[in-house]
């Protein structure tokens, strides 16, 4: 005989650090569905970057989500940058080597980070104390380059803010040097764990066919086998100078995710590494004046996946439209298929195993509190929208 | 000194209440519980529900979605208890000030104790601000 309970998690749940809201369906210990409520963390940021200067929203958009707070700022000024033609043409080339340098110790953070919380959510909390441990000293390197450990403000419109002094190379090739045997411990430790190992493979197994169905990306896809890096794909900075792999794993359990973002770490070292090597002397800015009017888009791989910014502007210093859509929009719904089917003890992982990042995913619906009904639903949106668009093509006429 | 104020001036439990912010405030709270800042020498952890804690740590600007919870989340929560406002958003709203989902600073919906600004405070900073807090709870009658 089945019977169906609900097992909630959220909102304020002390294994999360953001608020968001699980319902799991479980027979016994079988999950057979889930239903995901978000919305408790959105924050108007779209609408509100139409208010600011369009310098002074790399500043918001950083703020969308604090880990992958270089990749947000990035995409925007790649996509403001298109409007310019293309960021090649622009920035000056010390720039863009800076701003590789900045992303990629993004991306160790970044994982470093979410090793450790996944540690934290199997029970293994030895394994979350070294994660971050070793963390620190990549914050470090952030607060020497750029001032500040969480929220860089590096990126603007035609090149980055701070310059990496000389007398800093040196500390920060050394860092890099101690970090290496670091993550190589880690290494050995995390996969030939039997702990991990039995806590882990094939578990919240996702298939190379499901994954291209629920268009996963980022870390997520590349561990079921689908090979995209937008690094390679669709170069930005200067990933297409430097000699660097796409790691792919085949198997799709969480296991194979974790060996992902542990061998994406080794490469990011050496991506830095070569990048500080060639770092030509320089300006770092262009010095933009005026943005034309136009639509651009800016493509950047986060940490999470592909993020991606699309911004439309008419000539004046305020941009017309702004849309963001980050990687967690796009993995987040792969737990329907990862985590049905699973036992509930394995649940919390694999919720956790995409590396969700719900701040930058939040949308809202309005609900009208009398009758529980949405005030505005998709298609009253894309009649508002579309009427925006014949309304701003009057006013250009 | 009431032995309850005194009671908090020990090792104090901490519940952490995210209302809507960009997880930077959330992680350097974590990191206070790691090796290079390691608050639990102090008694200080982070507990998951709010009937065992003594403090709340609130970050994030209050979105609509989240205020009525944070209150039925301050009710559940024995008293005497501190409210700690950290971070930029949950003091000021920040840059969200004038967005339309963030009507009320944290401050008009509890009552904040404590204030560490900073976006995101850096952990010393936290650790700073709850030295000088108990040090007042010391001093109070």
């Amino acid at each position: 005989m089945s019977h169906k309970v609900i097992v909630p998690i959220g909102p304020y749940h002390p294994l999360q650090e953001e608020p968001e809201f699980f319902q799991l369906y479980v027979e016994g210990e079988k999950v057979v569905d889930i239903d995901i409520i978000i919305g408790y963390n959105h924050r108007g940021i779209e609408k509100l970057s139409e208010s600011k200067h369009i310098d002074q929203v790399p500043f918001l958009v950083e703020r969308i989500c604090g880990i992958c707070s270089s990749s947000h700022p990035y995409a925007y000024v790649l996509a403001v940058e298109d409007i310019l033609g293309g960021e090649a043409s622009v920035v000056p080339e010390r720039a863009l080597y800076i701003r590789t340098i900045i992303d990629e110790l993004q991306r160790i953070h970044s994982h470093l980070l979410w090793l450790g919380l996944a540690g934290h959510f199997i029970g293994y909390n030895t394994v979350w104390m070294w994660a971050w441990k070793y963390r620190e000293p990549v914050l470090d390197m952030f607060e020497m380059v750029t001032g500040n450990r969480n929220n860089y403000a590096m990126f603007k419109v035609g090149g980055v803010r701070r310059d990496i002094k000389d007398e800093d190379i040196p500390v920060l090739k050394k860092a890099l040097d101690d970090l290496v045997p670091a993550l190589g411990m880690f290494r050995g430790a995390v996969m030939d764990d039997p702990v991990i190992q039995a806590r882990l493979k094939n578990v919240g197994v996702l298939t190379k066919e499901q994954a291209i169905d629920w268009c996963v990306i980022g870390p997520t896809a590349r561990a079921s086998g689908v090979n995209i890096d937008v690094r390679r794909d669709e170069p930005y900075g200067v990933t297409d100078k430097i000699n660097w792999n796409v790691i792919v794993e085949k198997e799709g359990d969480i296991f194979s995710k974790t060996v992902v973002r542990i061998l994406e770490m080794y490469e990011s070292v050496s991506m830095i590494r070569q990048c500080l090597d060639k770092m030509p002397k320089g300006s770092i800015d262009a010095d933009i004046q005026d943005i034309p009017p136009g639509e651009g888009i800016g493509r950047v791989e986060a940490p999470r996946g592909e993020c991606f910014h699309y911004v439309k502007t008419d000539g004046t210093n305020r941009l017309i439209r702004h849309k963001v859509r980050a990687p967690s929009f796009m993995n987040v719904a792969s737990n329907k298929v990862a985590a049905v089917g699973g036992t509930i003890s394995d649940a919390t992982i694999t919720l956790a195993a995409v590396d969700p990042c719900y701040c930058c995913t939040e949308r809202v619906a309005v609900i009208n509190k009398i009758d529980n009904k949405k005030i505005l639903n998709g298609w009253d949106l894309i009649r508002l929208s579309q009427e925006k668009t014949q309304k701003l093509k009057l006013q250009k006429r | 000194m009431s032995w309850k104020i005194k009671a908090l001036t020990k090792s104090i439990w901490v519940f952490h209440l995210s209302v809507g912010s960009c997880n930077n405030c959330d992680i350097e709270i974590l990191d206070c519980l790691t090796p290079r800042f390691d608050v639990e020498r102090f008694g200080i952890q982070l507990i998951g529900s709010p009937r065992h804690a003594d403090a709340l740590l609130v970050t994030g600007v209050a979105t609509r979605k989240n205020i009525p919870r944070m209150k039925k989340i301050y009710e559940q929560v024995p008293k005497p208890c501190v409210v700690i406002a950290v971070g930029q958003c949950a003091i000021s709203q920040h840059m969200f000030r004038f967005g339309y989902n963030a009507p009320l600073p944290v401050d008009k919906i509890l009552p904040v104790d404590l204030y560490i600004p900073g976006c995101p405070p850096k952990p010393e900073a936290m650790i700073d601000g709850i030295v000088k807090l108990v040090t007042k709870l010391r001093k109070a009658k």
